[in-house]
C-alpha cells in the first residue's frame, strides 16, 4: 500500500473486520426479492415484443384472460400517461414519458423485448402460459441497429416524434437526439506542432452488467390508495421518485422497500417491473410479484453502448500531447440518454492537453435503452484513447508509463470540458505502478507450445458522485449502536459505513448494527452507485456520530451537574474538562440513558459535491495461442488513488472486481445481433463474462491521496477500475503479436483474422 | 411450462410401454442437464418425462474382454473415476471430464449427450472415434447403430417414438491405439464448443506406420461428422507432422460449419486444421506410451 499522507492514526478505519450482512449471504439465507413470499401474493408475467421496431396494430388479451389462474391482464392502455418532463435519478436523467413507455409499449414497439402487455395468476407457470396466449398483431418496421445505420440520410426514424438537439439548436426528424462539443484551445495549431499524430477509429458493441440476480419487483396497490413495493434496487428513493409520477400518485403514497441485492453496476438504478406489477396489483387486488429470466434481463433492461469513436493525437518529440480530437458517437438505445456526456469528460482527464475538441453524439437505435454501467461511458472512450497513447509511445520510443507520467494531470489542471482538478492522485498511482514489482519485472516472451507473450498499460479516470445521504444512529442500553441507513448494500458498504461511524464513536465495527430500511424509516439517501456511498452516507454516518457524541456529552453533563462544554471525548470515554475523577465510558453512559433524559438518537445528513476524482492505472499480461487467437491473461496489476481505503479487503474486491468485467468486456463479451436486432446469445452460455478460471490473481496497489472535502479522505472506488481494462489488453495483445485490435472484443475470431492479415495470409 | 407426468420404469419393457404411450409428447431422463433446461425454456411441450435411472441396465458400466458397455444413464464421473476405463479410452476420458463442471459431471451421461444431438456435442466424437455402438430398444425390439449414423440432424436422432438409447458399447481398443478428443472455448472451462475435434489411431507392432485412425468433428455440421477421408489418408503413412497436416486439410474438407455467434466458417474450418493436428499429435502420444 502506498500512502502519501497520513492525517492521523485511525483504530476502525483501515482495519478488516468481517462484513455484518457476510454470514446470512455465505449460508443463503439472506433475502433477496426472488426470496419474498406474501399473503395473498400472486404471480405477474409480461409478454414481449418478438420485433425490434414494429407498429402495434391490435392487441387481443381475451384468450389470456380466460387462462386458467388468471387474475389481472393489462397493456400499455392500462397504464397512466406520464408527463414528457426529465427528473434526475442517480447518474442519469430520465424523461418520465420515456420512462413509462419503455416499461409498457402503447403504440409501437422501439426494442426486441419491449414488453407489450402482463397477466397475473395463481403462479408463476401460470402467469407464464397466460403471457404466452397474448396476441398482438404487428405492422413490422424496419430497424434502426447501429449508430451509422442512424445517421443516415433517410433512416427510419426510432420516435417520429422526437427533438434532438445539435449543438444546441432543436433539430426534427433525426436519430440524434443529442450532439454537443467541449472544446479548448486550437487543435488545428497543436496538431500542427506534433511530430507524431495518431488518428485511428474503434467500434464497440453493446455490453451488460451480467449481474447474477435478475430484476424483480412485488408491489401491493393496497385500498388506502397507498402502494407498497419491495424490490432490487441500487437505490429505493430513486425507485420511488420514479413510480410516482409514472403512476400518477404522490411520492407520500409509495413506500419501497430495498431487498437484498445480487449485483446492479448501475443496471439496477433505472426501473422495469415496479409500475407494472402495482397496476396489476390494483387490478388482481393482491400483492403481484415478477421475476425477469435471464433472456429479459438481456434484451430488455439497461446494457452500455456499443458505437463508434474516432481520436487523433499528436505529440512533439519531447513527448507532450500537443493536441487531441475526440468523436464519440454512442447507441442511446430506444430512448435517449447514452452515457456519452460522461464519456466526453472523461476521455482526455488523464492527460494534460491544452488543444482538444470533444464531440459526443448520443443516437437513438432499436436495442434496449442503455443504462449506467460502472463508470458509464468511460470505458468506451479510454479504450479508443490509451490505444492510440499506446501508439505514440511506440512512435516516440518512450516508456508507456513515462508518457503517461509525462502528461498526467494533476492539481489545478483544467479538463478539456472546462472543471479544474483538485486534489488528485494521478501522478502518485502512475508512480506506484511504474514502481510495481510487475512492472519491474521483464517479461518473457514465449509462453508453452509456441504461444506468445505481451504486455501492456492504460490508465482511466471516474469522477465519483457525492450527492445525498442521511443516517440515523440509536444509541442502545448495552453501549452498541442501530445505525440505519437508505443505502442498499453493494460491495460492502454496510461495514463501511458503520466503520466511519465506529470511528468517531470509539465502538468496535461490530458495535455498530448496521440496518438498510425503506422510504419511509430514514431520510432521502440517494442510490448506491457513481462510487458515492462509502464517501457520502459514510460522512452522513460521521455526521450523525459527531451528533450522537454531542448528545451523550449533554448526558454526561447532567450526571456530573455540570455543562456539556466542559466534557471532552477520546478513546471511548467521556471526561470533565475539570475534575480529571469524573469519567464515564461510552457503554456505561449508554446504560445511564433512561435516568440523563431518555433514548438518544441522532441523525447526520449530507449533500456532498463530487467525492473526489479517482485515477487507476493497469497492468496486464497476456498469452496468445497464435493458431487460434485465444487471449489469456496471466498476470495483472492495478494501481489506484482511492483516498482513503476504509475497509481494505473491500476496495481491493472493488479493484478485483472492476479489471474483471473490464477483461470480460475486452475478450469475449459483446450483444451479438441478428440483422432484425434480436440478440442472439442471451444466455450465460453464449454472453461469456470471464470465470474464475480464466483470471489471475488481480493484484490491487491501494494508493492514498486523501481526498479533502471527506473527514477521512475517502473517494469513491468502484468505477475507476473499469475504466482501464480494455485499453489496457488491446495494448499487451499489440504487444504480443503486433496487431492493433480495433474492434471490441478483441475474441479469438478477431485476434486470429488480424495476425492472419499482417502474415499476409488471411482466408 | 405445463405439468407433466413424472413416470420411473424399473425395467426396459416398462419404459418402452411408457415412453410409446406418450409418443413424441414425453423425453427419456436420465441425468436431466439437457432436458431440465431445454422443458424450462419452451423447446419441449411434454406430457410425460420418463426416468430411466432406475432401469439396471441404464446405470450399468461393465468393463469386460470385449470392450465397454456404458448405461446411457451412467453420469460422466463414472466414467472417469474408473482408472481401467481411463486407460483404455482416453479419447473418451478428455470429453467426460471436461462436459460442464463438477455438479453437472456428477448427473450428466455420455448417453444424454448423444441423445440430445447437439452438433457441438464433446461427449459424441470420442465415442465415434472409439468405434461404438448405440443399443437402442423400442416397440419393435432392440437394435444397435454405429455412433456416428445414430444423429440426424440437430436435436434429432434416429430413436422412433418410444424407442430409447440403452447402452453404447465400445470395442476394446487393440494395441498401439491411442485416442483424444479437444474443443475449443473462448474461455477456459464452463463452455461450449466452437469447434470439437476426436480422433484415433492405431500403429502396427512396430509402431512406424498407421494401420488405421478416425477424426470426427463437432459443432462444424447440422451433426457430428466422421471425416473418413481425413482419417483414411493416415493409414499406411508414417505418423506425424506432415501426416497431421494433410488429415487436417482433408478434415476442413469434410466440415460444412455455419457462420454464428460462436464462429465464422473461416474460423471454424481454421480450427478443424488446428485440433485435428493437435489431437492426432496427443493420440500418437497415447499410442506410443
Amino acid at each position: 500500500m502506498t500512502i502519501i499522507e497520513q492525517p492521523k492514526e485511525y483504530k476502525v478505519i483501515g482495519t478488516r473486520p468481517i462484513r455484518h450482512d457476510g454470514l446470512d449471504k455465505v449460508i443463503g439465507k439472506a433475502q433477496y426479492g426472488a426470496d419474498l413470499k406474501l399473503p395473498g401474493m400472486i404471480w405477474g408475467a409480461l409478454t414481449r415484443s418478438p420485433y425490434a421496431h414494429a407498429r402495434i396494430k391490435r392487441i387481443d388479451t381475451s384468450k389470456a384472460e380466460q387462462a386458467p389462474g388468471v387474475m389481472a391482464v393489462i397493456t400499455g392502455a392500462d397504464m397512466p400517461v406520464a408527463e414528457a418532463i426529465e427528473i434526475e435519478t442517480g447518474e442519469e436523467v430520465t424523461n418520465l414519458a420515456h420512462a413509462s413507455d419503455k416499461l409498457m409499449a402503447r403504440d409501437k414497439v422501439v426494442y426486441k423485448g419491449h414488453p407489450v402487455a402482463a397477466v397475473a395468476a395463481a403462479d408463476q407457470n401460470a402467469a407464464i402460459e397466460a403471457a404466452r396466449l397474448i396476441e398482438v398483431e404487428y405492422e413490422v418496421l424496419q430497424p434502426v441497429l447501429t449508430v451509422d445505420e442512424a445517421m443516415a440520410s433517410g433512416a427510419p426514424l426510432v420516435h417520429e416524434d422526437y427533438a434532438g438537439k445539435d449543438l444546441g439548436e432543436e433539430t426534427r426528424n433525426t436519430n440524434v437526439a443529442d450532439h454537443f462539443r467541449h472544446e479548448t484551445g486550437d487543435t488545428a495549431a497543436g496538431f500542427a506542432q506534433a511530430a507524431v499524430v495518431v488518428e485511428r477509429e474503434f467500434e464497440l458493441t453493446m455490453v451488460h452488467q451480467g449481474y447474477i440476480e435478475p430484476h424483480n419487483a412485488t408491489a401491493l396497490w393496497k385500498s388506502d390508495g397507498k402502494i407498497e413495493i419491495w424490490t432490487s434496487t441500487q437505490g429505493a428513493f430513486g425507485v420511488r421518485s420514479s413510480v410516482a409520477p409514472i403512476l400518477r400518485v404522490p411520492e407520500t403514497d409509495i413506500r419501497v422497500t430495498p431487498l437484498e441485492i445480487g449485483g446492479g453496476f448501475g443496471g439496477k438504478i433505472p426501473i422495469y417491473l415496479e409500475p407494472v406489477c402495482a397496476v396489476l396489483s390494483k387490478k388482481a387486488g393482491r400483492p403481484v410479484k415478477v421475476v425477469m429470466d435471464r433472456k429479459s434481463v438481456f434484451e430488455a433492461t439497461g446494457p452500455t453502448p456499443g458505437g463508434r469513436i474516432r481520436v487523433k493525437m499528436g505529440a512533439n518529440d519531447k513527448g507532450d500531447i500537443t493536441a487531441a480530437e475526440v468523436d464519440l458517437y454512442y447507441e442511446a438505445g430506444a430512448y435517449p440518454g447514452s452515457p456519452v456526456g460522461a464519456g466526453a469528460m472523461c476521455a482526455l482527464a488523464c492527460y494534460r492537453v491544452a488543444n482538444a475538441r470533444v464531440d459526443g453524439y448520443d443516437i437513438l437505435v432499436n436495442k434496449p435503452k442503455t443504462a449506467a454501467y460502472r463508470a458509464p461511458g468511460a470505458t468506451q472512450a479510454a479504450y479508443a484513447v490509451e490505444s492510440v497513447v499506446d501508439e505514440i509511445c511506440q512512435a516516440l520510443g518512450m516508456d508507456p508509463l513515462d508518457f503517461r507520467l509525462h502528461n498526467a494531470t494533476r492539481e489545478g489542471d483544467r479538463r478539456a470540458d472546462g472543471p479544474v482538478y483538485p486534489r488528485i492522485g494521478n501522478l502518485e498511482q502512475l508512480q506506484a505502478l511504474k514502481d510495481s514489482e510487475h512492472y519491474r519485472t521483464p517479461l518473457e516472451r514465449e509462453g508453452a507450445d509456441g504461444r506468445l507473450r505481451g504486455r501492456g498499460v492504460a490508465n482511466g479516470f471516474w469522477f465519483n458522485g457525492g450527492m445525498q445521504s442521511c443516517v440515523t444512529i440509536n444509541v442502545n442500553s448495552d453501549g452498541e449502536v442501530g445505525l440505519v441507513e437508505g443505502s442498499v448494500d453493494i460491495g460492502g458498504t454496510r461495514a463501511s459505513i458503520a466503520m466511519q461511524a465506529a470511528e468517531v464513536l470509539g465502538l468496535r465495527a461490530e458495535e455498530v448494527h448496521p440496518v438498510v430500511v425503506d422510504t419511509d424509516s430514514v431520510g432521502y439517501t440517494d442510490m448506491t452507485g457513481g462510487s458515492r456511498t462509502t464517501n457520502a452516507t459514510g460522512y452522513a454516518a460521521y455526521l450523525a456520530a459527531q451528533n450522537v457524541i454531542a448528545g451523550m456529552k449533554e448526558r454526561a453533563a447532567i450526571l456530573w451537574e455540570s455543562n456539556a462544554d466542559d466534557v471532552e471525548f477520546e478513546d471511548g470515554v467521556f471526561s470533565s474538562k475539570h475534575d480529571s475523577e469524573l469519567k464515564v465510558t461510552f457503554k456505561e453512559l449508554a446504560a445511564k440513558l433512561t435516568e440523563t433524559g431518555g433514548p438518544l438518537a441522532a441523525s447526520g445528513s449530507i449533500r456532498q459535491r463530487g467525492s473526489g476524482g479517482g485515477f487507476g492505472s493497469h497492468l496486464v499480461d497476456v498469452e496468445i495461442d497464435p493458431e487460434t487467437g485465444k487471449v489469456d491473461v496471466i498476470r495483472y496489476t492495478a494501481a489506484q488513488d482511492v483516498g482513503k481505503a476504509i475497509h481494505p479487503s473491500y476496495v481491493e474486491g472493488q479493484i478485483q472486481g472492476g479489471a474483471t468485467q473490464g477483461i470480460g468486456w475486452a475478450l469475449n463479451e459483446e450483444y451479438f445481433w441478428s440483422d432484425q436486432g434480436v440478440m442472439e446469445n442471451s444466455t450465460f452460455l453464449d454472453y461469456r463474462m470471464p470465470t474464475a478460471l480464466d483470471l489471475p490473481m488481480i493484484d490491487a496497489i491501494i494508493v492514498e491521496v486523501p481526498n479533502p472535502t471527506h473527514p477521512f479522505g475517502v473517494r469513491g472506488v468502484g468505477e475507476t477500475p473499469i475504466v482501464a481494462p480494455v485499453g489496457a489488453v488491446a495494448n499487451a495483445i499489440h504487444d504480443a503479436v503486433g496487431v492493433r485490435l480495433t474492434q471490441a472484443p478483441m475474441k479469438p475470431q478477431r485476434v486470429l483474422a488480424a495476425i492472419k492479415e499482417k502474415n499476409g495470409n488471411g482466408a | 411450462m405445463h405439468p407433466f407426468q413424472y413416470l420411473a420404469p424399473t425395467s426396459v419393457a416398462e419404459a418402452v410401454d411408457a415412453l410409446a404411450r406418450y409418443g413424441d409428447r414425453a423425453r427419456a431422463l436420465a441425468g436431466g442437464t439437457d432436458i431440465l433446461v431445454q422443458t424450462r425454456t419452451g423447446r419441449f411441450d411434454l406430457d410425460a418425462v420418463v426416468d430411466v435411472k432406475r432401469v439396471p441396465e441404464l446405470t450399468a458400466l461393465t468393463l469386460g474382454e470385449d470392450g465397454l458397455s456404458i448405461g446411457a444413464a451412467v453420469p460422466c464421473y463414472r466414467v472417469y473415476e474408473d482408472a481401467e476405463v481411463a486407460g483404455l479410452y482416453p479419447g473418451l476420458i478428455d470429453a467426460a471430464s471436461l462436459i460442464g463442471g463438477i455438479q453437472i459431471q456428477s448427473r450428466a451421461s455420455l448417453g444424454g449427450n448423444l441423445c440430445n444431438a447437439s452438433p457441438s456435442a464433446d461427449g459424441i466424437c470420442p465415442l465415434i472415434v472409439h468405434y461404438g455402438q448405440a443399443h437402442s430398444a423400442g416397440p419393435d425390439g432392440r437394435r444397435s447403430t454405429p455412433v456416428e449414423e445414430f444423429c440426424v440432424a440437430p436435436g434429432r436422432t434416429i430413436l422412433e417414438p418410444g424407442e430409447f438409447l440403452v447402452s453404447i458399447e465400445l470395442p476394446r481398443p487393440p494395441a498401439g491405439f491411442g485416442g483424444a478428443y479437444q474443443r475449443f472455448i473462448p474461455r477456459n472451462e464452463m463452455d461450449i464448443a466452437v469447434v470439437g475435434v476426436g480422433s484415433s489411431l492405431t500403429l502396427n507392432a512396430a509402431g512406424d506406420r498407421v494401420e488405421s485412425a478416425r477424426v470426427a468433428l463437432a459443432a462444424v455440421g447440422p451433426t457430428p461428422i466422421l471425416a473418413h477421408a481425413a482419417g483414411d489418408s493416415l493409414v499406411g503413412k508414417t505418423p506425424g507432422i506432415d501426416a497431421f497436416r494433410e488429415a487436417g486439410e482433408l478434415a476442413a474438407d469434410a466440415a460444412r460449419p455455419i457462420s454464428d455467434m460462436r464462429g465464422d466458417v473461416n474460423f471454424r474450418k481454421e480450427l478443424v486444421r488446428v485440433l485435428t493436428r493437435r489431437t492426432l499429435t496427443t493420440a500418437l502420444e497415447r499410442a506410443q506410451s
